[in-house]
């Protein structure tokens, strides 16, 4: 017991004791995580768009104070003609254009029928996109919620609610995701680079001569990254919680719980790669191509899996970060327990096992 | 207290070590002595578990090196030819973390270190990385020191070392000798041969010869010369070109000479080579060192390639050597055998 605390010291002073470690560790998170909960976002917020008001009617002025105080759109400036539309947009500010039709509230009331143009800058596809379907959004509501009394003679009135995450907040998104991604990182990789870095200085050669087991060497490695994590995953949790407002709605005791099932599992994935890595650049290669770019691509962070080709689908299913992926969006933000996310533990659990058996078994007790 | 019977060792297609045989007694002090490439790294990897041989077998304290190998690592102290410690740790901190590791504390064994470690404990607190060669050797030696092994496996321990922290180095060993501790050294150093008990000179996974550093000197019965004159460079081509010379290799102001017929004078020499135009020449008959010797050996073990290309000489001579070698290796069996057999009577 003694030889193995004394050997998670060690660990600990190589770990404070170099700087790059210690932004690795602590710096990226925060920023990782400040960058993708702000920058990146799906999110329409203050779009500017300019309204060509042909009739300047009651329900026109209602519409336009209604989709203003909506909190996506800000009014740049209202046209005069049609020719603005395109030097508008020219200019590149406007993202969209709303174009009323002449008298439209008394079509509306007489015909039942009126007319709105959208134009959207497609020039950024997804936008435009969504611009065009918020607005579309916004001018029904009204109109079904002004003209409840007219009567079509049939009518489908869909109403759509966006469970778990009503307000589309892309953070929620993004969460569970990172800190996939980040303990993935500083497990896997800080490992892996601690171990190969014992390697190439040749320390190993002494450790390897000392009375120390292969399971002391590895376990004193791995435990102070798992502390480290651990704390990582607790602010990154903390961050998320309190300053994106990411719900939390189910167990924390379960949430920390499947952290420190996934943070083992990177860990002894790192030991694994050390053990195939002769040097640290090559962990660190192994570690970033093929963990990191998977991880953000395939785990369903940020493209959904159920949309990939079916190749695409079933390589998915190999990488860990997806499984943790599922179980945090389920616990955080449906507040399930583990009735609902016990076949996910388990994928990670046998995971894990693989990755130790592997590692055990492939840690060298001699030097080849 | 270190037996190897027969070891062998090969990296892909390069023989490291060839049917490597000797011993090495309690308390003793034994060098492997030879260049980059000998093998001497790879043998004592080998003792130290660290390495599995191809073939043969090796025993430290009466432990077998590959079916023991964690009883022996208990035993042993070793320190390998590179600077293995934590850098980024204090003196103090890799010394109490080797003491840890091996289930002891400075204190309990601060006896045998004490010589050495008072040495650079003013700079206890000072980072490994940040410390002169010599210190890191000395630090290293505590290291190894700190579990009282009794066996100390040193691989070039003085290489990249000044002179003076060598001196200090090998008197160290000594009074570790003192305490009792077997010590297996290697040098590429050939004057610190002189300071073992006895030498293994190994060359290309062989070893050439074994025994006390006097008598293998002793042993060498070829006479040997000495000459110098203004012109280093141009004294060892001439030299060489020079058919009453077999070898000669320039050492420090001198050549050293071995005459192919042990007739060779030194006043022949000196006229040939002011014949040939050198000044200020000198020559004298010299008692040969232990380089002189291990030269001779390796010369006779295999024609190095450049030499017998610069020497252009006939077919006739490189065959010769051949056989020569083949003596060579013959008597370096036998000799081996009759170590093999002291150390069962002793």
């Amino acid at each position: 017991m003694d030889r193995f605390l004394g050997f998670v010291k060690k660990e600990f002073f190589h770990i404070f004791r170099d700087r790059r470690t210690m932004i690795i560790l602590f710096g990226i998170p925060i920023i990782q995580l400040m960058l993708f909960g702000t920058v990146i976002t799906n999110e329409i917020k203050d779009a500017r768009i300019a309204i060509y008001d042909q009739s300047k009617d009651e329900v026109t002025q209602e519409i336009t104070t209604k989709l203003m105080s909506s909190g996506y759109f800000l009014l740049d400036q209202n046209l005069e003609s049609t020719a603005d539309i395109e030097a508008i947009f020219k200019q590149g500010k406007v993202k969209e254009v709303l174009v009323f039709g002449r008298d439209f509230s008394r079509k509306l009331q007489r015909e039942g029928k009126a007319d709105v143009q959208i134009i959207a800058d497609a020039s950024d596809p997804n936008l435009g996109k969504m611009l065009a379907t918020y607005t579309t959004g916004i001018i029904n509501d009204y109109i079904f919620k002004q003209m409840g009394n007219l009567h079509l003679p049939m009518q489908i009135e869909p109403e759509v609610r966006m469970v778990y995450n009503e307000g589309l907040k892309s953070v929620y998104m993004f969460v569970p995701g990172i800190m996939a991604m980040i303990l993935m990182l500083i497990s896997a990789m800080m490992t892996s680079i601690s171990i190969t870095r014992e390697k190439e200085l040749g320390t190993m050669e002494i450790l390897l001569v000392s009375p120390l087991r292969p399971s002391q060497i590895i376990l004193g490695k791995v435990t102070p990254y798992l502390v480290l994590s651990f704390i990582n995953a607790l602010v990154i949790l903390g961050i998320g919680h309190f300053v994106f407002g990411v719900p939390i709605k189910g167990s924390w005791g379960l949430l920390l719980g499947e952290s420190i099932l996934f943070i083992l599992m990177a860990l002894s994935l790192g030991i694994m790669i050390s053990s195939l890595a002769k040097t640290q650049m090559v962990a660190m290669f192994i570690s970033v191509i093929a963990l990191m770019l998977p991880t953000i691509l395939l785990s369903g962070f940020i493209f959904s899996i159920e949309n990939m080709p079916l190749p695409l689908q079933i390589v998915s299913n190999i990488m860990p970060p997806k499984w943790f992926i599922i179980i945090l969006r389920n616990i955080m933000l449906k507040g399930v327990g583990m009735a609902y996310v016990w076949k996910e533990t388990l994928v990670l659990l046998g995971m894990t096992a693989f990755f130790v058996v592997v590692a055990v078994k492939k840690f060298k007790v001699r030097l080849e | 207290m270190i037996k190897v019977e027969n070891i062998s060792k090969s990296y892909n297609d390069v023989q490291a070590l060839k049917d490597i045989s000797f011993s090495v007694e309690k308390g003793e002090l034994f060098g492997l002595i030879g260049p980059d490439g000998a093998g001497k790294t790879s043998l004592m990897r080998i003792l130290m578990t660290l390495l599995l041989p191809d073939g043969g077998q090796a025993w430290m304290s009466g432990l077998d090196v590959v079916k023991d190998y964690r009883k022996i690592r208990r035993i042993v102290g070793y320190m390998p030819g590179r600077f293995s410690l934590y850098q980024d740790l204090t003196v103090e901190e890799n010394l109490s973390f080797f003491a840890t590791v091996f289930g002891t504390t400075i204190e309990e064994n601060y006896e045998l270190i004490r010589d050495i470690y008072v040495q650079i404990e003013p700079f206890k607190d000072r980072l490994a990385g940040r410390l002169s060669g010599g210190m890191k050797q000395k630090l290293a030696l505590s290291c190894a020191l700190i579990h009282k092994p009794g066996i100390l496996v040193l691989d070039e321990p003085t290489t990249g070392v000044d002179a003076v922290s060598r001196k200090e180095f090998w008197e160290m060993l000594k009074k570790l000798q003192e305490q009792g501790i077997t010590i297996l050294v290697s040098t590429p150093y050939m004057d610190e041969a002189g300071l073992c008990d006895r030498v293994a000179l190994m060359q290309k996974g062989d070893i050439l010869s074994i025994n006390s550093p006097e008598q293998i000197v002793n042993d060498y019965d070829r006479p040997l010369l000495a000459a110098r004159s203004h012109e280093m460079h141009r004294l060892i081509q001439d030299l060489r070109q020079w058919d009453q010379v077999e070898t000669a290799y320039a050492f420090g102001q001198f050549v050293h000479i071995t005459p192919s017929n042990n007739q060779l004078q030194p006043d022949e020499v000196k006229a040939h080579l002011e014949k040939l135009n050198h000044q200020q020449v000198r020559s004298s008959f010299i008692k040969a060192g232990i380089e002189d010797v291990f030269m001779a050996l390796m010369g006779e073990s295999e024609s190095v390639q450049s030499r017998s290309q610069s020497q252009s000489q006939s077919q006739s001579q490189s065959q010769s050597r051949s056989q020569s070698q083949s003596q060579s290796q013959s008597q370096s069996q036998s000799q081996s055998q009759s170590q093999r057999g002291r150390s069962r009577n002793g």
